[in-house]
């Protein structure tokens, strides 16, 4: 029997995650009185930032706890402050939007709680079951939020869709953390890397068979082709603000795990390093192609998401320090470009019968000027151009790869790049070169969504201009974790 | 050995007789009817002939998902009982915020509307 008393238990390890829950909780609980039940929004985003504030005291001060189930370490705090960021701007977006909809439940800021919180258990731990159960946490959640708007038949087909696939990738992830622990009679990811050298040959088979299913099992989870089917159908039936969390949050956070498991655990196992490169190759080109011929613009972005989890792929395919961070870096630029297209999107769909179609950008540039040029400035960041952060990153992952002689590699992800100017800069033609048959309904601004701009813009183009901050970030982040 | 045992021989013997209890004392007190819904196969609000496609009442659904919740709460409070004299002091708090958590979410389902059949 363990011994509970001798067990470090330290409660400041777990208080981001504790205020989450916290907040969650009293969401649920004043929801639904009647004097209270309008603080919802405003109980989350303080949860959201008592929890920033304790992560940020972790920053610097590697800790492990609870029989070595939590470790905190920079890497942790970095892709934390990313899902809590994801989450501070996913309510922000989603205000006049759940209103708009009549969607404006206690149960959403919630359930976002709860789902960030799986996030940061996810990237805080070493141990494999605990990675799992903080994905579980994360998905949960996930699976009701896409089918929010419970009388709309694409939200419904999108959440049964992500519940069916998810909890298929959840079985063969449980399987592979299985198998692994029956070959190293662990699953704490320090010590099967420790233990590597001394598998048997009969273990192997099993050490492998586990690896490949813990891969399939993020795989499904990030949208790695060939387990992407369920990305689009799920990103475009999901309420919109919802979908924005998706294409950032839990892929953030899948990405931690891979990168925690295959970059730093795994990295000595040979076979990976095809694995990844074929993986990478196939994501991209598959992404960029199909999105080429999308008439709606989330289904489009959805594709979109997939090519840049391909993007990572290649930072991930690289290793090492230069890969890691490329892809941390990525993922932190992605967020912010991405989320402000989204908000642009969100706008578009806000009007009176609006739609995210593309003939609905038509004669945008006519009535929203200003407004035309961020969404042009969010889908040049997307396709990679200079001077936005989008550039930087896509910059930084193929040096990455270069400097570790992936070179086809990194041609072919550069032809991917340009394959993905072609359907971003659509986005600009149709808004900008083309004529509304029926008069353009305007769009209305809150302050709310003029702050998620006034920052996505700020990052997008301050990261793209002075990036060496964020670099060296997340470089440090790094560098405590080998 | 049989005493070992014997408290899950008397666990056993009071399930039963807990169980005939039960159903008889609803044979000799409780209304019976025979006909209409009674025969029906499956008597839980679901049609059992007809359309397949017409909307179904979750109410039967939504009851039974919040019994196993609560009764999974039961089964994780058994073990921490029989050895909670030596989990002492930190291990029922442990055990209090467990109950606090679930009892939150009772709250809620009340608040909710989870509980009212009509």
């Amino acid at each position: 029997m363990i011994d509970i008393s001798t067990a470090v238990i330290d409660f400041g390890l777990i208080a981001p995650e504790i205020s989450l829950v916290a907040a969650a909780f009293i969401i649920l609980i004043i929801g639904y009185t009647k004097r209270l039940g309008k603080f919802c929004a405003l109980t989350a985003l303080l949860g959201i930032f008592v929890s920033f504030y304790y992560t940020l005291i972790q920053y610097g001060n590697p800790g492990s706890g609870f029989s070595g189930m939590v470790t905190s370490d920079d890497f942790g705090v970095v892709f934390r402050m990313i899902f809590l960021v994801t989450a501070l701007l996913t309510i922000l977006i989603a205000q006049n939007y759940l209103s708009l909809k009549r969607l404006n439940k206690p149960e959403f800021y919630a359930l976002i709680c709860f789902s960030t919180m799986g996030m940061m258990v996810m990237a805080n731990s070493t141990d494999l079951v605990v990675m799992f159960l903080g994905l579980e946490i994360m998905s949960v959640p996930l699976y009701v939020m896409a089918g929010f708007a419970r009388r709309n038949l694409a939200s419904n087909e999108s959440g049964i869709k992500y519940f069916i696939m998810g909890a298929f990738a959840s079985a063969f992830l449980l399987m592979g953390i299985a198998f692994i622990f029956g070959a190293s009679g662990t699953t704490d990811l320090k010590r099967i890397i420790a233990d590597l050298s001394y598998l048997s040959e009969f273990s192997h088979f099993y050490f492998y068979s586990g690896i490949a299913m813990i891969l399939i099992g993020f795989g499904f989870k990030v949208g790695v082709v060939p387990f992407h089917s369920w990305v689009p159908d799920v990103y475009q039936g999901a309420p919109t603000p919802i979908t924005a969390f998706f294409s950032v949050g839990p892929k953030a956070a899948g990405f931690a795990v891979l990168l925690r498991v295959f970059s730093f655990g795994f990295a000595e196992v040979e076979i990976l390093e095809p694995t990844f490169w074929v993986l990478a190759v196939v994501t991209m080109t598959v992404g960029n192609v199909l999105a080429l011929r999308q008439n709606n613009i989330k289904r489009m972005l959805a594709y979109s998401s997939i090519a840049h989890a391909g993007y990572i792929l290649i930072a991930l395919t690289a290793g090492g320090i230069e890969g890691v961070s490329s892809a941390v870096f990525y993922l932190i630029a992605y967020a912010l470009f991405n989320f402000g297209a989204f908000t642009v999107i969100i706008m578009m769909e806000s009007r009176s019968g609006g739609t995210t179609e593309f003939s609905e950008l038509k004669g945008l540039l006519k009535v929203h000027p200003y407004l035309t040029s961020i969404l042009a400035l969010f889908m040049f960041a997307l396709a990679g151009f200079p001077p936005t952060v989008g550039f930087i990153g896509k910059f930084y992952i193929f040096s990455a790869a270069l400097k570790n002689g992936f070179i086809w590699l990194t041609l072919i992800g550069v032809m991917n790049s340009f394959i993905s100017v072609y359907y971003y800069l659509r986005v600009i033609k149709v808004s900008c070169f083309e004529d509304s048959d029926s008069e353009f309904a305007p769009m209305s601004m809150t302050p709310a969504l003029m702050f998620v701009l006034f920052i996505t813009i700020l990052g997008t183009l301050g990261l793209g201009i002075f990036p060496d901050q964020i670099l060296e970030f997340s470089k440090t982040a790094l560098f405590a974790f080998l | 050995m049989f005493e070992v045992f014997f408290p899950i021989l008397f666990l056993f013997v009071l399930a039963v007789v807990i169980a005939l209890i039960m159903s008889g004392l609803s044979v000799f007190i409780g209304k019976r009817t025979k006909l209409g819904k009674k025969d029906e196969p499956y008597e839980c609000g679901v049609e059992p002939v007809g359309n397949t496609k017409e909307p179904v009442p979750v109410k039967f659904y939504m009851v039974a998902i919040l019994f196993i919740l609560f009764d999974i709460e039961v089964i994780f409070l058994f073990p921490w009982a029989v050895i909670s004299d030596r989990l002492g002091m930190f291990g029922f708090i442990e055990m209090v915020v467990f109950v606090v958590i679930l009892l939150v979410g009772y709250f809620y389902i009340l608040k909710r509307g989870a509980l009212e059949w009509d």
